[in-house]
């Protein structure tokens, strides 16, 4: 893919390195991630990828600022992210909608933080249920949608929010197959259309190559980067054509390999 | 059966128990014999009396409405006054750890002790009177409110605080917002036992020297000797305990549109 270079080199959206995280739990340290530098640019689509244990969610977290580096830097466009805020929106495998809330004032929650009057909530609501394709379930309650409709209600309350980056935990893991194709179809339609930057973690290949202009490989033990491909498979991609399964081939070969030699320990 | 909606199916079904109830009552005085226990038609007349009048027309006659009103004033003066107090101590204790390290250990070392072991110390707060009785109804509807809100900001899924946090929710209104409404089934539920609690310790609450009230006209009735009273008084309170509970759950039923399951 050809994002148009810029004329000077600009702060990347998000930036790590050498980013170190331990969790301890009384006794035990558990290394989840260990010197990783990233960085990621506006408009990019960014797929983490890695078996599980390699830290790729926690490097999500630590983005999100549910989580703090155990050292190392952490910047947003060059400032320090020093927790949670709304210009990094997250979308959770578990939707975490907010259950007594309806379709419309999920929506619309983060816009209702900032104050904004009524009639303005109702028109950013009314904009992104249409954007996701949810117009007829304003007042419907999370608990009354399917896995996918949840999921594009909880893709429309982080857009409503104005994030510029979205931050995305394995988001469709918990759908089934059809409307996983839907979601990700629409996603990119989104993505398109909004120039957000994407940040993706999915432990499935296809989806990654399906999805993403850059696909960071991590592996496990403790979790690093092992990989960073670039993508210049063309859109809309072909799920079936040669290229795309040479690539993803080529990635399954980078994830394998470590899972073997873990395997071996 | 046929032509019988379902609402009236179930009506009937549930009426067949306190028909069985009743008729083995009678039954059972008469085949025994005792004059220690009446009759349910001696009740009934009793009951007619304590609402109407014109059957005994002692003091008891026509005077159902004025105790049953005092019993629920003091009733709800507790009720009300343990969810004040206990709703929102529930939330920080279950919100702030500072707090539920300094005040839960008390309080689940004050609440196995019964409320009736409070009537003493009640009355030398109190003194003779109805606000000794709302003081023990409180103490009985307190706990259950408190512990179980308590139990529903624990539960709550942190996820949801990671979302309205990205969504900028924060401070007092993370309470209003998340907190208050996540554990609503929860305080919902609390309330329902805790005003169980109120109208079962309206009886004790009553014993603390009131004149008025189903309480206290039990506790006369006891000393009369006059179990048709004691009956009656009985059959007043789970009937008014009834009513209320079944507002209780159509509220519940209404603030957790959102959440069927959570239904009653």
């Amino acid at each position: 893919m050809s994002e148009t270079a810029p004329s000077r080199s600009p702060l990347p959206v998000l930036a790590v390195s050498h980013l170190e995280k331990h969790f301890s739990s009384g006794e035990s340290r558990v290394q989840a991630l260990h010197d990783v530098s990233l960085s990621i640019n506006k408009g990019e689509f960014v797929c983490l990828i890695g078996a599980s244990g390699c830290g790729k969610s926690t490097l999500l977290r630590i983005f999100a600022g549910f989580e703090t580096a155990s050292s190392g830097t952490v910047q947003m466009y060059g400032m320090p992210i020093t927790g949670p805020g709304p210009e990094r929106g997250m979308v959770f495998q578990d939707f975490a909608l907010f259950p007594w809330l309806t379709v419309r004032e999920n929506i619309a929650f983060g816009p209702h933080q900032r104050g904004l009057p009524k009639a303005k909530l109702d028109e950013i609501s009314a904009h992104y249920m249409n954007m996701v394709g949810l117009g007829k379930f304003s007042n419907f309650y999370p608990g009354q949608l399917s896995g996918g409709m949840k999921q594009r209600v909880a893709i429309a309350r982080v857009l409503a929010n104005d994030c510029e980056v979205l931050l995305m935990d394995e988001p469709f893991g918990a759908l089934d197959a059809l409307t996983r194709e839907k979601l990700q179809q629409d996603l990119l339609e989104i993505w398109e259309r909004t120039k957000l930057t994407i940040v993706f973690v999915t432990h499935a290949v296809e989806e990654a190559v399906l999805l993403a202009g850059r696909v960071v490989v991590m592996t496990a033990g403790p979790g690093r980067i092992e990989e960073d491909v670039r993508l210049a498979l063309e859109r809309p991609r072909d799920i079936a054509g040669i290229e795309f399964n040479r690539v993803r081939r080529g990635i399954t070969q980078l994830l394998s390999s470590h899972v073997s030699t873990k395997a071996t320990l | 059966m046929r032509a019988v909606t379902p609402h009236l199916q179930r009506l009937l079904i549930s009426g067949v128990l306190p028909v069985i109830l009743v008729a083995g009552w009678h039954a059972g005085v008469r085949i025994t014999g005792t004059r220690l226990i009446p009759v349910p038609w001696d009740v009934a007349l009793m009951l007619y009396d304590f609402a109407f009048g014109g059957i005994y027309d002692d003091t008891y006659s026509k005077s159902l409405l004025i105790h049953l009103w005092k019993s629920v004033t003091r009733v709800y003066a507790g009720f009300f006054a343990a969810a004040l107090v206990g709703i929102p101590l529930g939330l920080l204790i279950g919100r702030i750890k500072v707090i539920r390290q300094f005040v839960d250990p008390t309080l689940q070392l004050l609440r196995p002790v019964p409320v009736t072991a409070w009537l003493p110390l009640s009355m030398i707060f109190f003194g003779i009177g109805p606000n000794a009785a709302i003081f023990l109804v409180f103490l009985g509807a307190f706990y259950p409110i408190v512990f179980n809100t308590t139990f529903g900001v624990r539960s709550i899924d942190g996820r949801l605080f990671e979302a309205a946090a990205m969504l900028g929710c924060k401070g007092s209104s993370l309470f209003r917002q998340v907190v208050l409404p996540a554990s609503l089934p929860s305080i919902l539920n609390g309330l329902r036992l805790g005003h169980g609690f109120a109208w079962i310790l309206i009886v004790v609450g009553e014993m603390t020297g009131v004149q008025q009230g189903l309480g206290a006209t039990i506790m006369d009735a006891r000393m009369l000797s006059r179990t048709e009273l004691v009956i009656a008084g009985m059959l007043v309170i789970g009937v008014a305990g009834f009513v209320t509970d079944r507002a209780l759950v159509m509220l519940n039923n209404r603030l957790l549109q959102w959440s069927p399951q959570h239904h009653v």
